[in-house]
């Protein structure tokens, strides 16, 4: 422990933080030559893909903050945008005034949801990710509920064209033709070949903005003392209960607005599955961004988004001229997004084990060691009955 | 009358809800035009088809690993196994019992590298568990691909490569089970002897074994650590067994299934086979850290029950299919209700 800041030890412990990064670097960069795209093409989709999933992935922030690991549930809010579109559809109310109608319709359902999910964490302490998990398939049944039997029925639908042929649901696949991409084209850049949707740019840097300065107030304080440690955070006053509500809370809304965001880019919903992966990818990505279960930072959101989309472009035309079927490069890209997922999770567990060792160690009057032992213990070390 | 109360609260409502709505189901069937004799049938062989795959979750959660997420590895061990009896063309019981032995050390071997890493990251393992399962999957649809498999009747026709998505066991042991000892009554009830009693064999091994020595001290290690500890148990290794056992029982467990259903279903599909048996056992009254063969059992039955009879009756009487969707709730519904409740310390 003595020679802990050698320059040896020191670049082991960057590689050990950074290894998942790393590993995303070093593998895009391989597969970008056989994919045999351009530079310009990959630079133009990576932008396209920023102004598509960063506000989503920036989402996920609080909850992270407030020491509630990565937000699985940030899904609800995701179908709670999907319902505000799907009415925006319906009353033909176009451009982005479409959008503005499907956030107002979606933000009360993604507060009611927001609060649920809540509530439900805080009854799942320590166990708040595979709850959050589960919760979003279990909201995606309520959800299928809903659009599949209870629009057109319950609730009446105007415009036949979105509704199933058998007289109510809605249809599979929802053309989103009146507000495709009304963000994006709002301004649209076009410098050197490059497209840049400006608006949505500028509505995803106000979001960090706020992210910052949400930080710094009171609440913003309260929700980091909760995510350091729920029972000194308890004792000395704050409502640690409410405030994890308030953190999963704001996180659901943001996703419902994320999710608009997302949609009106790619221009159509499909119905029953489109927020299936909203989960997984934003959760992928900020890892990838080298973020992990109790810390992560703006840039984390965008150093992901960049690499893993980066990735996901490159990987199938790879697959395709390395091993001769694009399935490979398909099935790649997936096997790599669920294993960065496990993989930052597993090396998360791992080092705060070790950390609480060095803690008990020091404790014993060992070599002090115990200075990264005090973040991270509230997410329970010990799954023991208790 | 505390006996009830405190019965009710032991068992909790959601199973006491789903109970009376499938006793409600199978009242109603004849009602509708659903012949009872004939879905009762469906129910035996359903519950036979998943239950060694529920019986799969019984050594993790008790030696305090929680719901086996993972147990896509063990199917994954299954479906090598599966595929590799019909590459060496065993047919019959040879094939049955083959695929179980060529699946095996599969099993073991990636129950034993699963189980290590579940050791490094106590109390984050059903998460984990999660996408280890979810990545491994994506990582066979490539191996399904490219493995060197070449019976004509497993793989693609006209690339000449690749295995299919299903691939259909007959004529190697479709119903090898199912058929074994069968007793059929009437016209539409088959009693599916061989399967049943396949799975009331592994059940009571499973039974034995939690009473053995191992069996006791990795109820020690799930129910309290440091004590099983200090009393001289090696927590991690019996950790290590319980995961190993789990993932063995995944793979033969879904080889019962496979000879049920008729098919061998590969790529993505393992996936979907994970949440009903973890949503089963816990119907069946397991907690996340305690379960018996009742559970087991009972789960399977209510649960399989309970996908079985509101397709025929519920679409009977609305005329539409919700039975997706209230699979998806009740499954789901029941995973969060197990997650949420506070875990009481065993009596």
């Amino acid at each position: 422990m003595s020679a802990q800041n050698t320059p040896q030890n020191k670049f082991l412990k960057f590689l050990t933080q950074n290894a998942v990064v790393i590993i995303f670097v070093i593998i895009t960069a391989v597969a970008i030559p056989p994919s045999g795209l351009s530079l310009p093409y990959i630079l133009q989709e990576v932008i396209t893909r920023l102004g598509r999933n960063s506000f989503l992935v920036l989402a996920l922030l609080l909850p992270i903050y407030a020491g509630m690991g990565l937000n699985f549930g940030m899904t609800l809010g995701a179908m709670a945008g999907q319902i505000g579109l799907i009415f925006a559809v319906n009353f033909g109310i176009a451009n982005w005034q479409g959008l503005l109608f499907a956030l107002l319709v979606g933000l009360p359902i993604s507060v009611l949801l927001g609060y649920i999910c809540g509530l439900v964490m805080n009854k799942a302490k320590g166990r708040e990710m595979v709850t959050g998990y589960i919760l979003a398939f279990f909201i995606n049944g309520i959800y299928q509920f809903f659009v599949l039997y209870m629009l057109g029925s319950v609730i009446p639908i105007r415009n036949p064209a979105i509704v199933l042929s058998r007289g109510y649901g809605i249809r599979n696949t929802l053309n989103l033709e009146s507000v495709r991409q009304s963000l994006d084209n709002i301004f649209m850049l076009r410098i050197g070949g490059f497209a840049i949707p400006v608006v949505t740019f500028l509505i995803i840097a106000l979001l960090c903005v706020f992210i910052v300065w949400f930080k710094k107030t009171k609440l913003g304080q309260d929700m980091r003392a909760v995510g350091q440690d729920m029972g000194v955070a308890e004792a000395s006053g704050i409502p640690v209960e409410k405030t994890r509500i308030v953190a999963i809370l704001i996180s659901t809304v943001l996703a419902c607005a994320g999710q608009i965001i997302f949609l009106q880019n790619m221009g159509n919903l499909a119905t029953y599955n489109a927020h299936d992966q909203t989960g997984f990818f934003a959760v992928a990505a900020i890892l990838v961004g080298g973020a992990s279960v109790t810390r992560a930072s703006i840039a984390n959101v965008f150093i992901g988004v960049i690499l893993l989309h980066a990735m996901f472009i490159v990987s199938p035309l790879a697959g395709q001229k390395l091993f001769g079927s694009a399935m490979i490069g398909e099935y790649f890209r997936q096997f790599i997004g669920y294993g960065v997922i496990a993989l930052s999770l597993v090396l998360y567990a791992y080092r705060t084990r070790k950390a609480a060792a060095e803690a008990r160690l020091s404790l014993r009057g060992g070599p002090a060691g115990a200075n990264g032992a005090s973040n991270g213990s509230g997410s329970g070390t010990n799954g023991g009955a208790k | 009358m505390r006996d009830l109360k405190t019965f009710i609260q032991d068992f909790g409502w959601p199973r006491i809800i789903i109970f009376l709505f499938l006793v409600f189901l199978f009242i109603m069937a004849p009602f509708v035009g659903v012949r009872l004799d004939a879905s009762i049938s469906d129910v035996l062989n359903r519950f036979g088809q998943y239950a060694i795959l529920v019986l799969a979750m019984v050594p993790m959660i008790q030696s305090g690993c929680g719901l086996n997420f993972g147990l896509a590895l063990g199917i994954v061990a299954g479906l090598l196994g599966a595929t590799l009896s019909l590459q060496f063309e065993l047919r019959g019981f040879l094939g049955f019992f083959g695929a179980i032995a060529l699946a095996s050390p599969f099993a073991v071997l990636f129950g034993w590298l699963y189980g290590k890493l579940l050791n490094k990251v106590k109390g984050e393992e059903m998460t984990i568990a999660m996408y280890i399962g979810f990545s491994f999957i994506m990582f066979m649809c490539i191996m399904w691909l490219i493995l060197p498999y070449n019976n004509p009747t497993m793989i693609w026709g006209y690339a000449g490569k690749g295995l299919r998505t299903t691939i259909t066991v007959e004529g190697y042991w479709l119903k090898i089970l199912n058929n074994f000892l069968a007793i059929k009554i009437g016209q539409f009830f088959v009693f599916p002897t061989g399967l049943i009693l396949f799975v009331g064999l592994c059940a009571f091994l499973m039974w034995v074994f939690l009473r053995s020595r191992t069996g006791t001290a990795m109820t020690a290690v799930g129910s309290n650590p440091d004590f099983a500890r200090a009393s001289g148990v090696d927590v991690d290794h019996m950790r290590t067994i319980s995961v190993i056992i789990s993932t063995f029982l995944g793979a033969v467990g879904i080889i019962v299934y496979q000879q049920s259903f008729g098919f061998i279903q590969l790529y993505t599909a393992p996936g979907p086979m994970v949440f009903p048996a973890v949503a089963a056992i816990l119907i069946g009254g397991a907690s996340i850290n305690k379960a018996s063969m009742v559970n087991v059992i009972v789960g399977t039955f209510l649960f399989q029950g309970l996908l079985t009879m509101t397709p025929s009756v519920i679409n009977s009487v609305l005329q539409t299919d919700m039975s997706e969707v209230i699979r998806i709730i009740v499954s789901n519904g029941m995973i969060l209700y197990a997650l949420t409740r506070k875990i009481k310390v065993s009596k």
